[in-house]
């Protein structure tokens, strides 16, 4: 179950400043319980930034991430309005995505 | 003449107290500064939201009816005017407490049953913490006016000091022993005091706050039961007059103070 997502999006001279947080516990599989066992590991692996329908960023994480990580990019080329959509997909196959207007 | 003489002594007390901290600051600023601009504390705001808006309860109703002190129903700028005190309840509550009073009396669950798991953690938050999250960012902007004229409300106030310089437990230990001179800081946290305006308000208006070293939403009422454990004392039961007079305390310290929660802290 995925938890919620947040994204916003800001033109800052010629370039959008994305941000976007998600829920996610990004857990490293290093963890042990409070039964002795590993925790397995369960973290995002692939991030999708989408520029009306464009792929624009495409990346790959790994368990070096926080829990409930916050990114932000930039991206050259987007003016006001533009429709920004952002995905992840982690290593069980769970996905969320989110999508917000450059303001 | 001695009138001088004293203000230059004050002025060079001053400075040898704001040289070293100052360096020491800068950092801790900027990285409070960059962790607070989106911050996961956003998230607790959006599923806090969805828990207000929530049937439970043997009542099956939501806390949308929940009067925090600006009627029924009333969310915007409620949290900036808590702690107040409640003829309800005849009680000095903070918004935790208030959430409670709506949980019990709204939903028509037990304070037992409410009370269960007050304090999350960072795999599964408290339905409090999200619904204090939500309440306080409700008040983003708004001018800090906690409850002062009911008796009641300086009681508290004036228990809340004095349980502020209060030195009790094993290590003899009072708030003020942390939180009562300036340039104290444990590890790269400053140690605002908290008895004065100024630090006050910097601490009071970002509370309830996401805590980045350990993906928590941390409350008001977590703060103080903590400061407690801190301190080595018997825990305060939560909601309690201690820990409602502390709250009022500190925040009738921080009036004026444009609320600016939730926070984000190290």
């Amino acid at each position: 179950m995925a938890g919620p997502m947040k994204a916003r999006a800001r033109m800052q001279g010629n370039y959008a400043d994305v941000r976007v947080l998600m829920s996610h516990p990004m857990e490293t599989g290093q963890r042990k319980g409070r039964d002795g066992k590993p925790i397995p590991k369960h973290f995002i692996q692939n991030l999708e930034v989408r520029l009306n329908g464009k792929t624009v960023i495409e990346g790959e994480i790994s368990q070096a991430v926080s829990r409930n990580p916050v990114f932000s990019f930039r991206i050259g080329g987007a003016k006001a309005g533009d429709k920004i959509e952002i995905s992840w997909t982690d290593n069980n196959g769970d996905t969320n995505k989110t999508e917000t207007a450059v303001a | 003449m001695r009138a001088s003489g004293t203000r230059t002594l004050l002025l060079a007390a001053f400075a040898f107290a704001a040289a070293p901290a100052a360096a020491q600051t800068s950092q801790f600023e900027k990285y409070q500064k960059m962790v607070g601009e989106d911050s996961p504390a956003e998230l607790f705001v959006l599923v806090g939201a969805d828990l207000w808006r929530k049937k439970q309860g043997p009542k099956k109703a939501s806390l949308e009816k929940c009067d925090l002190g600006k009627g029924p129903g009333v969310v915007k700028g409620a949290y900036a005017a808590l702690p107040r005190y409640f003829k309800d309840s005849n009680q000095v509550m903070d918004a935790e407490s208030r959430i409670l009073y709506c949980m019990e009396t709204l939903q028509g669950r037990s304070r037992k049953d409410a009370l269960k798991r007050p304090f999350g953690n960072a795999d599964k938050p408290s339905e409090m913490e999200y619904l204090d999250a939500f309440v306080a960012s409700q008040s983003d902007g708004y001018k800090m006016t906690p409850g002062m004229s009911h008796p009641q409300e300086k009681r508290a106030y004036e228990l809340g000091k004095a349980l502020f310089f209060a030195r009790t437990g094993l290590y003899d230990f009072s708030c003020a022993s942390c939180h009562g001179e300036a340039g104290k800081r444990i590890r790269m946290s400053d140690l605002p005091v908290l008895s004065e305006p100024g630090p006050a308000r910097a601490a009071m208006s970002t509370w309830p706050a996401y805590r980045v070293s350990n993906s928590q939403m941390k409350t008001m009422q977590w703060r103080i039961n903590n400061c407690y454990r801190q301190m080595r004392t018997p825990e305060p039961d939560w909601g309690s007059e201690v820990v409602n007079s502390m709250i009022t305390y500190l925040t009738v310290n921080a009036k004026g103070a444009t609320y600016a929660g939730p926070g984000t802290k190290r």
